[in-house]
């Protein structure tokens, strides 16, 4: 498209600002984390590895870390299976109640979060589910499922539904045509779809603030109590490995589901 | 009376029905159990206490704080709105009408921080913008300032905040709008002896529209129930609706009052949702997400 240049300039200049804007948070974590000073100041005047050593050092961090992962773990193991056999159902059956269905289970989308929590806060407290790692698993896996499910539906669209027909007159039961000849080509969706929901887990923090507590406390709960009381540099730390987990884990999610596409 | 080949095929359908049914239902469960139920319990939970009430409302109703709060949180969310579509739109046009890389490049900056945590992005901007923070200490550096702006503990803050983890969920669909924007279209346009300017005020604008109300609706919603950054940032000034719901239940214990709020929040989204699914249909603002 033919543009005028002064309005060429104008595009790019703003684009530039907002980009930056955009990225600036995320690049000034990392080099704080790495300050050797107690209050949080930029440019660093030393560089030092103290409040990585704080966090590491530290028994209460580390078993928020454990929490987090294996929160986090559970959380795809679950909800992978069950996201993959719902999309599958909703792309398979032009039945009326199926659309239905798709739109409640993309509700943990559009119900404002802490009401979610608040609720599921209140059923926990009932049923003896508050502060277990039972309850954060259960709240996660409802959390992560959308992800799950959006991710798999749109790889099951560009799936050609009709190799698995042919399979199955072929002879192969329905389970065993899914597994060698769908499967494995919706695989890279399957597992963007698994590693979203593992990092919204990792990064979940409103539900983890009502319903978690005592030893099963994530990581967010405690960095958001430490935020709340003051600013201290080991959540700098901490943030800039939580980064950099979620960026690898994006990378391999995206090349997968390029390679797929 | 109906054939037997027919009764076969509607024995058949009905299996599969129940097959798929059969797939769908643990993930419905969990959201049945986790989502629908809590929410309930919420709803009845607002009208009932030692038999049926009103009170949790009309308190709302009557009670300045309730108000104020409402008010603060619509105009925020209208503000964030506003420059999120601001900011957003001229990065979605840019993505979508540069050159193949420069546009992956584009949309990877925006979509990097979306996966970083919310919580992540609220302390950097609390080391960016408080009293001596980065910015107070370039600028006094710089010797723009003598004495340290409240950039955070405010409104103010607030807003950087949220719209900075929003902005995102502006320009995505914003971008997928317009890269459907057939190109054939400005340049029938130019060939008809429009400038620049006319063809993008009358054609790329006018279809970019259900870009902008998904945009749009995602981002109003999602500031109207936020409650992270208010709460770091916000300093205890600035009381949104998601904050008045924490502080019903942590401070006070009064779940019937944190239930009332949470109903009228949830209300004011799902008819913000019913308005725009007439416009547009809903499957089309959520699955930006």
């Amino acid at each position: 498209m033919t543009m005028s240049r002064p309005f060429r300039i104008a595009l790019v200049v703003t684009c530039a600002l907002v980009l930056l804007y955009l990225i600036l948070p995320i690049l000034i974590i990392a080099p704080m984390s790495f300050s050797a000073a107690r209050y949080l100041s930029f440019p660093p005047p030393s560089l030092s590895l103290r409040w990585y050593q704080e966090y590491f050092g530290n028994p209460a961090w580390m078993q928020a870390t454990r929490v987090t992962l294996t929160v986090a773990v559970l959380t795809v193991v679950i909800a992978t299976p069950l996201g993959v056999a719902a999309a599958y159902a909703i792309s398979q059956s032009k039945w009326r109640i199926m659309r239905l269905i798709h739109m409640t289970l993309l509700l943990p989308l559009v119900v404002p979060i802490i009401i979610t929590a608040v609720g599921i806060f209140f059923v926990f407290a009932k049923v003896g589910l508050a502060a277990t790692m039972t309850g954060l698993v259960l709240a996660n896996v409802m959390l992560g499922l959308p992800y799950v499910i959006i991710s798999v539906a749109a790889g099951l669209q560009s799936f050609d539904a009709t190799q698995e027909m042919v399979a199955r007159s072929l002879g192969m039961n329905r389970l065993r045509s899914f597994f060698v000849v769908t499967l494995p080509q919706i695989k890279p969706s399957v597992i963007a779809g698994g590693i979203f929901a593992f990092i919204s887990a990792m990064d979940e923090t409103i539900v983890a603030l009502f319903i978690s507590g005592g030893q099963y406390q994530p990581l967010t709960k405690r960095m958001f109590t430490a935020l709340r009381d003051e600013i201290d540099p080991t959540i700098a730390a901490i943030s800039t490995l939580m980064t950099a987990v979620s960026f690898m884990l994006v990378l391999v999610a995206t090349s997968r589901s390029k390679k797929g596409a | 009376m109906s054939s037997p080949v027919q009764d076969l095929s509607v024995l058949h359908q009905r299996r599969e029905q129940r097959l798929m049914l059969a797939l769908a239902l643990p993930a419905l469960l969990v959201i049945l159990l986790l989502v629908v139920l809590p929410v309930g319990w919420l709803a009845w939970q607002s009208v009932y206490h030692n038999g049926f009430t009103l009170e949790n409302y009309r308190r709302i109703w009557s009670e300045d704080i309730y108000w104020r709060s409402f008010a603060l949180t619509f105009q925020i969310s209208l503000l964030v709105t506003l420059l999120s579509l601001l900011l957003g739109y001229p990065i979605a046009y840019a993505a979508s009408i540069a050159p193949k890389r420069w546009g992956i490049i584009i949309l990877a900056l925006v979509v990097l921080p979306f996966w970083t945590s919310v919580l992540v992005r609220a302390y950097a901007w609390l080391a960016l913008l408080q009293r001596t923070g980065v910015i107070n200490q370039v600028l006094r550096q710089v010797g723009v300032i003598d004495e340290p702006l409240a950039l955070v503990h405010n409104t103010f803050g607030t807003v950087v905040a949220t719209l900075h983890i929003l902005l995102p969920f502006m320009v995505l669909p914003l971008y997928a709008t317009m890269q459907q924007i057939p190109r054939d279209l400005m340049q029938a346009g130019a060939s008809l002896g429009a400038g620049p300017m006319l063809t993008f005020w009358r054609i790329f604008l006018p279809l970019s529209l259900p870009g902008v109300l998904a945009g749009c609706t995602l981002v109003f919603v999602l500031t109207l129930g936020f409650y992270i950054t208010p709460e770091l940032l916000g300093g205890g000034r600035t009381i949104m609706i998601s904050m008045l719901v924490s502080r019903n239940v942590e401070l006070y214990d009064q779940w019937g009052a944190a239930s009332a709020v949470g109903v009228v929040l949830l209300v004011a989204v799902g008819l913000i949702f019913f308005a725009v699914s007439r416009f547009i249909p809903l499957d089309r603002v959520l699955g930006q997400k």
